[in-house]
Order: structure tokens, then sequence, then C-alpha cells
């Protein structure tokens, strides 16, 4: 875990959350080519997630999902100087020693792609590389940081163009945290047990009213109000799949997208940024998606 | 005496900048429109996106009015991406990126390549009297600096990794994330300095 010079020390827990702190109200953007990859850092994408199919195509065209080949993901990363991500299965810790080997710069342990394993997610710890991993709750995302995650997205419903899914896990999560903080030491123990997490790292949560690592929100965000409306909701930032490249004019959706996140506060420069975007994604309604086909069910 | 610091606020790592300045005994101000720079003492660019904190600036009409601050000796401390935004040469910039400038030196971005080779360390830094807890994250490096440019600290390789040129002051590592408080108040005492010129 250290680098040859014996006075730096890689691979630390501050260094990977670190990098997370510095995407902070950013907008991280799925790519499934360099072209698309040019696209998104041209309109001022904080990162990019390198994939082979986005999750609208993989809903559509089903199969089991994958880690990417990684000869595209080291195409994506020539082409930009900005981070890019790859994802993981579940619990598939060889895709993530992969991904490490290839230095990609943050591991997605995701729910987009089919879980190799349902039982067990992956020992982050045991990686260079930080992670972060998807969650529908307080307890889930818990569980994800005490297993290494050093940074939470909230799970949405990928693929959908449908943000309801996003803004309930986002709403959910930010609700446990607020109730967590109103309780007394003597009833963090039982709260403890119902959210299944460590104590220590419900102590910590409670008295600090926030989640240790950065939170992010994705699932689902198609416009530029719907990344403003996760930023208000408390997200830290957004990620955006299907929405962006699934539009009529990826271009300026992923400009208008980015300047919606930045001045999520701002009505006046959101309608500004919603105007003249082609169509967005068709969408699915998450209400008409079977249960099986229901990707944030994925992760225990 | 105290004074009046803004953190530029439209993407990166902010609030961490906003609560070591508060400890240290600024006055703290996120700055998100052209109207927050009115009456600042001092600014700190935070580390983040270079490419997007550009681009965001411009966006938002921040760039031309705080490059006229600058020019005019408002005093600055850039950490990372915010190093890149004071600079007045970045190499491997991506296409269509410019600094605002003001800092003598040249810097290359992502010099130590990918968020595996990230690191924690400790260095000495000239005027602080301890060794000061530093953290590299996909961080840039001062490749040259300009006669009269302060090299204010260094690897033990010899790599500069922070530098002064009058009221303008760079690190490529973040000391806010690190809970030691001192680079900021040696900042704050900067802007005080300048203040009270």
């Amino acid at each position: 875990m250290t680098s040859e010079n014996p006075t730096q020390t890689t691979a630390t827990t501050r260094v990977k959350r670190g990098l997370a702190d510095m995407l902070k109200g950013g907008v991280i953007m799925d790519v499934v080519t360099p072209e698309q990859a040019r696209i998104a850092e041209d309109a001022g994408a904080v990162a990019v997630m390198a994939l082979e199919r986005v999750p609208a195509d993989i809903r559509a065209q089903g199969g089991v999902a994958r880690m990417s080949d990684p000869d595209l993901i080291d195409a994506i990363r020539a082409e930009v100087s900005i981070p890019v991500m790859a994802k993981a299965r579940i619990g598939h810790f060889v895709e993530a020693q992969v991904l490490g080997a290839l230095e990609v710069d943050f591991i997605d342990e995701s729910e987009v792609l089919s879980p190799a394993d349902y039982i067990n997610h992956i020992n982050k710890w045991d990686f260079d590389v930080p992670f972060v991993c998807g969650a529908t709750n307080l307890g889930e995302a818990l569980r994800r940081i005490t297993e290494g995650a050093a940074m939470i997205r909230s799970k949405g419903e990928a693929g959908t163009g449908d943000v309801s899914e996003a803004t309930k896990h986002i709403r959910t999560i930010k609700s446990q945290i607020r109730a967590l903080s109103a309780l007394n030491e003597d009833e963090l123990y039982v709260a403890a047990k119902d959210l299944q997490a460590p104590f220590d790292l419900v102590v910590e949560v409670a008295r600090t009213g926030t989640l240790p690592v950065v939170l992010f929100t994705a699932g689902g965000v198609a416009t530029p109000a719907d990344a403003a409306m996760m930023m208000q909701l408390g997200a830290d930032g957004v990620f955006v799949g299907s929405g962006i490249f699934k539009s009529g004019n990826p271009e300026a959706r992923a400009a208008a997208v980015v300047k919606a996140t930045a001045a999520f506060n701002d009505p006046a420069v959101i309608a500004q940024a919603s105007r003249g975007l082609g169509e967005a994604m068709v969408g699915i309604n998450v209400s008409d998606l079977a249960a099986p086909h229901r990707l944030a069910e994925r992760g225990w | 005496m105290t004074a009046r610091v803004g953190v530029l606020a439209l993407q990166g790592g902010v609030s961490e900048h906003l609560e070591a300045l508060g400890r240290v005994g600024a006055e703290t101000v996120p700055v998100r429109t052209p109207a927050d720079l009115i009456g600042l003492d001092g600014i700190v660019l935070p580390g983040g996106e270079s490419s997007v904190l550009d681009k965001l600036m411009r966006l938002f009409e921040v760039r031309d009015p705080l490059i006229a601050l600058l020019r005019a000796g408002l005093p600055a401390y850039g950490t990372c991406a915010g190093l890149i935004l004071l600079a007045d040469t970045v190499l491997d910039a991506a296409p269509g990126q410019q600094s605002l400038g003001g800092l003598p030196v040249t810097v290359r971005r992502n010099a130590f390549g990918s968020q595996a080779h990230s690191f924690d360390t400790t260095l000495e830094f000239s005027g602080i009297d301890h060794l000061v807890a530093a953290t590299f994250i996909r961080a840039p490096l001062i490749v040259a600096v300009s006669p009269g440019t302060e090299v204010v600290a260094t690897l033990d390789d010899g790599s500069i990794v922070a530098a002064r040129h009058g009221n303008l002051l760079g690190t490529s590592f973040h000391p806010e994330l690190t809970g030691d408080d001192s680079v900021h108040r040696y900042f704050l005492e900067m802007v005080l300095a300048a203040k009270n010129g």
C-alpha cells in the first residue's frame, strides 16, 4: 500500500475520499466511446464512467452485463484529462483487480451490471483505487462505507430517465441522517441494529450530521432540472448515465446539466439551461418495470 | 482584526476551505457570482477539476472581474486545481483551457498520473515552523518558476510543490483535507499584511 518513497503513502483513506471531495458540485457522465468522452469533457464533466453500454441499452438488450473491455477503457482514458471511472460487478473482486491494474481513477461496484455475488460485496479496503457504491438507504450506505467505499451514490433506477427513484433514495438517506442526529446516545445502539450498520459509524453520522464520504445521486437524471433538484435535496453531485447520450442533442444537454448542477439554487439559470436542448431520452416509468428488472434492488 | 476571504464555490473541495479559514479566524464568503467578489480581502481557489472551474468561471461571468482583482493585487491562494488557475503557463491543459494567471510559474496537470499515485506526506514549508501535512490528489507539479518567485515547499526529490510571488500563493497539495491549518494561517497573515499594507 506504500509507494517507493517511504515518506509518501498512497491509497490512504484520506487520499481515496479526497478524490471524491474534489468531484463535488460536478457531473459524472457515462460514455461508451472516446468521442463521447471528448463531448463530456468539453461540456464540463468532472469525470467520465467508461462503459460498453449505457444502462438504457443494458436494459433493452438484456443478457449478462460485465466489466468493460480494457481496450475501451484505455481508449477513453487516452482521450480525456479528467478522472476515468469504470464499473465492476457487485462482488466481482477480480474485475476490480483488473480495473485496478488498468489504473482507472475510481471503481464503481455497480448494480447496473449483473451481480457476481448475491451475498458479499467486494472488500474494498484491499484496493489502492477508491470505490463508489450505490445505496438506497442509510444502512446500505454505511455497510458499503464499512467495506471501504470512498464515495456513495444514491442508486435511483438506472436507464429509465425516470427520476422518481433517485428522489426517493436521496430523500431517504438524508432524512435517515437527520433522524439519527435527533437521537440521544442511549438510542444509537438500537439505531445501529435497525440500520444493520456498525455502531461506531452510526455514532459518527449522528454527531456530524453527514456521511463521512461524499454522496452523489444517480439513476434516472435526464434534464437540467432533474440534476438541480438532486442538488437541492442535498446531493454533493450528480451521475448522468443514459440521459445525455440517449437524448437528441448530447453536446447541448451535457453542458446544460453541468450548468444547472453548479447553479442549482438559481431557477433563472436552470430555466435558461433548459432551453433548446431537443428531445430528452424517451424513458421508461419505473412503475411499469417488473420487479426483476429493477436494478436498485440489487445490492444488500 | 480579521479579514474577509472568499472561496471560489463553483465546483470542488469548497467546504473544507471554508471550514479551515473559519478555524484560523477569517470571515468567509462562498463566491459564485461577480457580486460575491465585492469587498474581499483575499480569495482561495480550491481543488476540483481545473478545466471545469475554468468553464464555470466563464459561464457565471466571474473570470474577468477576478482577473482584474488579481492584477490589482488581491491576495489569492490556489490549491491543486486552484494552483493551475493561478499559474501563468499550464502544460497538458484540456482543449481550450486557460488559466487566470498572475503566478509566474509553469505547472503540469496530473503530473503524477492516475489516482493510484496520489499520496499523503509531510513536508517543510518555508515560513511554517513544523512539518506540514500534505495530501496530493492527481496533483499538478510546478516545473518552472520565474525569477522573483519564492519556492516555498518541495518534495524530497526536489520537485516544487508550493510557490509564492507577491500576494499569490499556490500549492500542488491539499492542506484543507488534513486538519493541519498552518498553511491557511500563513495565507491569512498574507491577506492581513496586504490589507494593512
